[in-house]
């Protein structure tokens, strides 16, 4: 997919350049964007490490494990199909808090883990569980509260008060999964009535 | 309502000095070695971050060239009656699509417009919510449901559009009354 998109952009903006006479900026801007993105990196370098650090705190003093114990109640209700202590409930409450806690690289793997173990409770089917899709859905409604690499950006490129949108982006991802959520949920119900 | 604005980004002022306060206050009750396990997960950050880096150069590079041909002006341009009937602006057009495919591309964007409007400008903070409440949705579909070896996918696509449109509904409207 991303060599398709890549390749595409890449050979659409040069001969919308060529057709503009826009040639040279393009040639500027292939090296420039280089270096910017070099020197953003070395930003981000900064406000990731703070982050992770502070989120290897938080995992270490057991917080994560205590906040998995409290989802416990919310994922009974998206997922009624999954039996009560199945190993699956685990990782789908990591799952979730490290989307929430803004640990993308940490919530993927325990949500993939989370897929296989649906799709053995589902007979191993090809077609997938309602529980699947709502795994799904809530995740990619994006669970993330805090989004530190856009704060890092905004730093870097010279914003007075780059947390400033912490609270909105938080009301409007929470109402996103709420409508990711109802969608989940009315199509299970639709679909078990078929 | 001006006091009710503020407050809100009152509030967003408080979260990060509120988080390092309770996580290290509460490792100390529980007699964690802060200091260490800080190190150890900002070890993991600097990981996070070498790795994105080759792919950041290749995909600025693509929007840079995008860019600086005028082809995304063109985008905008061509779709302006349509975004300006739905009171969403333009310009942003090209990231919320591109969002829906690839993050790495659309943080490219978002450093375009950041650039080009400035990070606390309305375009700025808007682009920033919208990034802050919605995720890449064919990766991700992609990703996890090869990982499971399902190739039906019923109505999760559906599911996912609609949150993200209502993410971002919820963004423009948020930003109109915050800012």
């Amino acid at each position: 997919m991303i060599n398709y998109l890549w390749a595409f952009m890449i050979l659409i903006g040069i001969v919308v350049g060529v057709l503009g006479g826009n040639i040279a900026e393009i040639s500027n801007a292939t090296i420039n964007s280089s270096k910017e993105a070099v020197s953003l990196c070395i930003a981000m370098l900064g406000v990731m490490s703070m982050w992770t650090g502070l989120m290897q705190v938080a995992k270490k003093t057991g917080l994560v494990t205590s906040f998995t114990k409290a989802l416990r109640p919310i994922i009974c209700f998206l997922f009624p199909d999954i039996p009560k202590g199945h190993i699956v409930n685990e990782y789908i409450a990591s799952n979730m808090i490290a989307n929430i806690l803004g640990l993308g690289w940490a919530a993927t793997p325990m949500g993939l883990m989370a897929m296989k173990e649906l799709k053995k409770l589902n007979n191993n089917s090809d077609i997938a569980s309602c529980d699947m899709c709502t795994l799904l859905i809530v995740n990619i409604s994006s669970l993330q509260l805090i989004p530190v690499n856009i704060i890092a950006y905004r730093s870097q490129y010279g914003s007075i008060n780059p947390a400033e949108i912490i609270v909105p982006g938080i009301i409007a991802t929470t109402i996103s999964t709420l409508v990711g959520v109802i969608f989940a949920t009315v199509a299970r119900k639709l679909s078990k009535h078929r | 309502m001006e006091v009710k604005v503020n407050f809100i980004v009152y509030l967003s002022d408080y979260i990060i000095p509120f988080l390092f306060f309770y996580i290290i206050g509460y490792s100390l009750l529980t007699k964690t070695s802060t200091y260490d396990e800080f190190i150890k997960g900002a070890e993991d950050g600097f990981k996070v971050v070498f790795d994105i880096l080759p792919t950041l150069i290749g995909l600025m590079i693509a929007i840079g060239i995008l860019r600086s041909s005028g082809a995304l002006d063109l985008l905008s341009g061509t779709l302006k009656p349509i975004t300006d009937f739905l009171h969403f602006p333009s310009e942003l057009l090209p990231i919320t699509l591109v969002k829906m495919f690839s993050s790495s591309a659309a943080t490219s964007l978002l450093l375009d417009i950041f650039k080009e409007y400035g990070p606390d400008s309305y375009l700025g903070r808007l682009v920033s919510i919208i990034l802050s409440s919605t995720e890449t949705i064919f990766y991700t579909l992609a990703v996890y449901f090869m990982a499971a070896g399902v190739s039906k996918t019923r109505y999760t696509l559906a599911g996912a559009l609609v949150s993200t449109l209502a993410g971002t509904i919820a963004s423009v409207l948020i930003t109109q009354l915050v800012f």
